[in-house]
């Protein structure tokens, strides 16, 4: 058509063509899915809506893969679902017994490296590691608590940060270098000493460019970065996972991303 | 890992090097550095610091101005025949490992295997290894150090560190005069190069065997505005001691390997990455890259070709296993913690710098190095279908020549242990920790890629040995060398240890043997690198084929995993009460 300029819904549309034809499927236990070329299992599952445990995935996010909860099996090999991209063919397995018991230790194994006292924890119903261990069927930590000393920061008038809770995740370093542009955090020292570290001349939070607004503020799955005098604002028995399951929020984390990225 | 932050460009001293040489100075690194380091390479100050956290050879608190570092390998470990050499001079000089003394003068700490393997127990006195320490020796080191003779006046006899090479074969017998198989290179193109390369079967010589030739070919095609060769002079296995003596006595051919790479592929720019360990050969290396130059080997129109420069520089890590596996290394070189990149992509399309980059070790290098001049049919001479040409082991452990040997691949463990004369041997650690543990009755295996694979390191134990000692210290090995990345392996590993100190400690019962092969299989297929894939094989093996070892450890009842008494000690000497006054049981 002579003299019509191509709009960003012609590209829109022309782009979800490319996609259609180029697309192709995975099988997750049973279920066959269509994936788009450079997405991953993880990826290509959300869209389908099927659950596969996860901690250190936030969609929108680049990820990362350290977490492991997300582990799925194709023939005889273990890989992680959110950094192993989708090929045609696939077969995996997901929702199995065996899998869902690696993923039970994995949890369990986050809980005593860290301090994670559910009871005193502000984040109780609210935090990730609980629910994850719910879902999971996790009923004791298994083994010796490890009671690491871990060093609070309390420097900044409206953000805490409390490593001892801290699963290193790294959400709220790739959230405050991805979307914040900041860089706020990063992870430092090696095997079980490794911790977060906040990227400011004196090492604390009220030194860095931190705001409460910030997206790594509230990324945190856990209640190692919480914000100040907010705690007890819903009342136990309320909070998110009082009420629903990781499996549904994640789902909702899923849709809202997707959301806005087609906003954009 | 993707970050904002690259690199400056080549100009610049590398990262690890500034941070070593403020170190030098300051004998730690000071929080100002960081910050002013930061600041000069344009980088967060957390990244710095989270470099500095990572290598085990920097410091942030004051190192003493003789600083040691004792291995804690099996072999060139500081526990000799009922000796615990670190702690004799630790009581000589009342100094606590890992706390400096008190006046700066001294602070002494273990470290894991300097690959010194063959030469007994061993340490580095400020990056100067010393060798063959005996309880004679420790007191001798004790007054230098409290007379404070500075280390350059100590005996130079002391330092001497022989290269044993026990059996040359294919490649160790061959001398290469510098250019010549640059020249065959050149001549023949870099197609049929890299045909030859791919027709002599030559596969990498680490361990894990990927087809040299494919990979090669893979970066040639990638697509990337420049390419990259790294040379992975990381040999961190403990057990391993053949780069040392390949990169004193060899180096012109690895980095001919390297200039014959480069030509087939079409890079410019390599590296060569010294394990920190190693660092007392730096001015070695340095020495030969300049001769090079010199000769045209290196620099611009290499040996007259118009089109072709390539150089290569060499940076020198800070004491860290992980960096063996090349992504990391990768990482490290880019100056940041060695944390295993996620791949795909590999290096291969996605390396150094996010260009193509082809990663082999030292011996695959001088390997190609004499393919491109011997020819392919030359190095199939030797070896099996799958395995051709021959693998350089280091040998050592208990056996009365421990040293470096060429063996062809398919040569079987029997054989080794003859030609090294070792007597009584109770079993063998083919591939270092990572590797396999070898019971006698599969000695009639062969090192080979199709049976027991290996990056070089063989370790020997004889009946006298205590195999759950060396259980434990490899477990030791893989908590502390563990980049903490991925939960399996950061918390998996440190479980592991944990069980066999209670092993070790008889305070363990049959569950706990179910619990250990549990936690094995776990790390096994759950981490995120070949560490963590590996780390537990020796507990497997050990609990497969040497039972025994544990299970004269085993209680028949259950029993806590600390020591209830020693727990209370404490307390009931504060509160004067004897335990007879007050039973626990």
């Amino acid at each position: 058509m002579p003299g019509r300029s191509i709009n960003k819904a012609m590209l829109r549309t022309l782009w979800i063509n490319m996609m259609t034809i180029s697309s192709s499927t995975i099988r997750i236990d049973e279920q066959e899915i269509f994936f788009e070329a450079g997405q991953t299992i993880m990826d290509a599952a959300m869209a389908a809506n099927i659950y596969i445990p996860h901690l250190c995935h936030y969609p929108g996010l680049p990820p990362s893969g350290n977490c492991r909860l997300c582990v799925v099996g194709i023939g005889n090999r273990s890989v992680a679902a959110c950094i192993t991209p989708a090929c045609a063919g696939q077969e995996i397995r997901n929702n199995t017994a065996e899998l869902n018991e690696v993923r039970k230790v994995v949890t369990q194994m986050l809980f005593i490296e860290g301090n994670h006292i559910c009871p005193t924890c502000e984040k109780t119903g609210n935090c990730k590691l609980q629910a994850i261990a719910y879902f999971l069927g996790m009923l004791h930590d298994h083994f010796p608590q490890f009671y690491p000393h871990r060093e609070l920061d309390a420097s900044h008038p409206h953000i805490l940060l409390d490593r001892s809770r801290c699963i290193l995740c790294d959400l709220c370093v790739r959230a405050s270098r991805e979307i914040d542009r900041k860089n706020v955090f990063a992870i430092a020292g090696r095997g079980i000493q490794a911790h977060l570290i906040v990227n400011s001349p004196s090492g604390k939070l009220v030194d860095s460019t931190i705001k409460v607004t910030d997206v790594a503020t509230t990324i945190c799955p856990v209640g190692a970065i919480l914000i100040k005098e907010q705690g007890y604002q819903t009342p136990i028995g309320q909070r998110i996972y009082d009420q629903r399951t990781i499996r549904e929020t994640a789902q909702q984390e899923y849709v809202s991303a997707k959301a806005k990225n087609d906003a954009d | 890992m993707s970050t904002v932050c690259e690199l400056p460009s080549s100009s610049f001293e590398h990262l690890l090097h500034r941070l070593y040489a403020v170190q030098r100075q300051f004998l730690h690194i000071p929080p100002q550095a960081m910050h002013q380091i930061a600041i000069e390479y344009n980088v967060p100050i957390s990244q710095i610091a989270a470099v500095v956290a990572f290598y085990t050879f920097f410091h942030t608190e004051t190192c003493g101005r003789y600083h040691i570092l004792f291995s804690n390998c099996t072999s060139c470990g500081y526990l000799m025949d009922g000796h615990n050499l670190m702690q004799m001079l630790c009581d000589q000089l009342q100094v606590i490992p890992g706390k400096t003394r008190q006046d700066g003068l001294i602070s002494i700490m273990e470290t894991s295997c300097i690959g010194m393997c063959d030469q007994g127990p061993s340490l580095l006195i400020n990056d100067v290894p010393f060798s063959r320490l005996n309880p004679g020796r420790i007191n001798q080191i004790a007054r230098q150090i409290i007379s404070e003779v500075p280390v350059t006046d100590w005996p130079e006899t002391w330092f001497e560190i022989s290269n044993a090479l026990y059996r040359r074969d294919l490649l160790l017998t061959e001398s290469l005069v510098p250019g010549s198989a640059l020249q065959i290179a050149f001549a023949q193109g870099a197609e049929p190069t890299l045909k030859k390369i791919a027709r002599s079967g030559l596969r990498g010589r680490g361990g894990a065997g990927f087809d040299t030739a494919h990979k090669w070919q893979s970066c040639r095609t990638a697509l990337g505005d420049t390419r990259y060769i790294v040379c992975n002079a990381d040999e961190g296995e403990p057990g391993t001691f053949k780069d040392r003596l390949l990169l004193q006595r060899y180096v012109d051919a690895v980095f001919e390997g390297m200039t014959v790479c480069a030509a087939a592929i079409g890079a410019q720019k390599g590296f060569l990455y010294l394990r920190g360990e190693y660092r007392y050969m730096h001015p070695h290396l340095i020495e030969v890259l300049e001769q090079r130059r010199k000769l045209n080997l290196l620099g611009s129109q290499i040996l007259g070709q118009a089109d072709f420069q390539f150089d290569i520089d060499i940076v020198v890590g800070a004491g860290a296993y992980i960096c063996g596996e090349e992504s990391a290394l990768i990482e490290s070189l880019e100056g940041k913690p060695g944390i295993p990149r996620i791949r795909p992509p590999f290096p291969v399309t996605h390396g150094y710098l996010g260009q193509p980059t082809v990663v082999n070790n030292v011996e695959t290098f001088i390997a190609a190095a004499f393919i491109a001049l011997k020819g392919d049919e030359w190095f199939k001479t030797r070896g099996t279908e799958l395995s051709t040409g021959t693998k350089i082991l280091s040998i050592s452990g208990d056996c009365k020549f421990p040293g470096v040997y060429e063996y062809p691949f398919g040569t079987c463990i029997q054989r080794i242990l003859d030609d090294c004369h070792a007597k009584n041997v109770q079993a063998v650690q083919v591939g270092g920790p990572s590797g396999r543990l070898i019971h006698p009755q599969d000695f009639d295996r062969v090192i080979s890629f199709e049976d027991i694979s290996t990056g070089g390191s063989i370790l020997i134990f004889g009946a006298q040995r205590d195999l759950l000692i060396i259980h434990r210290n490899f477990a030791h090995f893989f908590a502390h060398e563990s980049c903490g990345f991925c939960t399996p392996c950061r918390v998996g590993t440190r479980l592991l240890k944990n069980h066999l100190d209670k092993i070790a400690n008889d305070r363990s019962t049959m569950v706990d043997m179910l619990e250990i092969k549990r936690l094995s299989h776990l790390i096994q297929h759950n981490a995120h690198c070949g560490l963590g894939h590996t780390a537990a094989n020796h507990i497997l093996d050990g609990l497969q084929n040497f039972p025994h070892t544990f299970e004269h450890h085993l209680q028949n009842d259950f029993s806590a995993q600390f020591d209830l008494h020693r727990a209370l000690a404490n307390a009931r000497q504060i509160d004067q009460q004897s335990d007879a006054e007050n039973p626990l049981d």
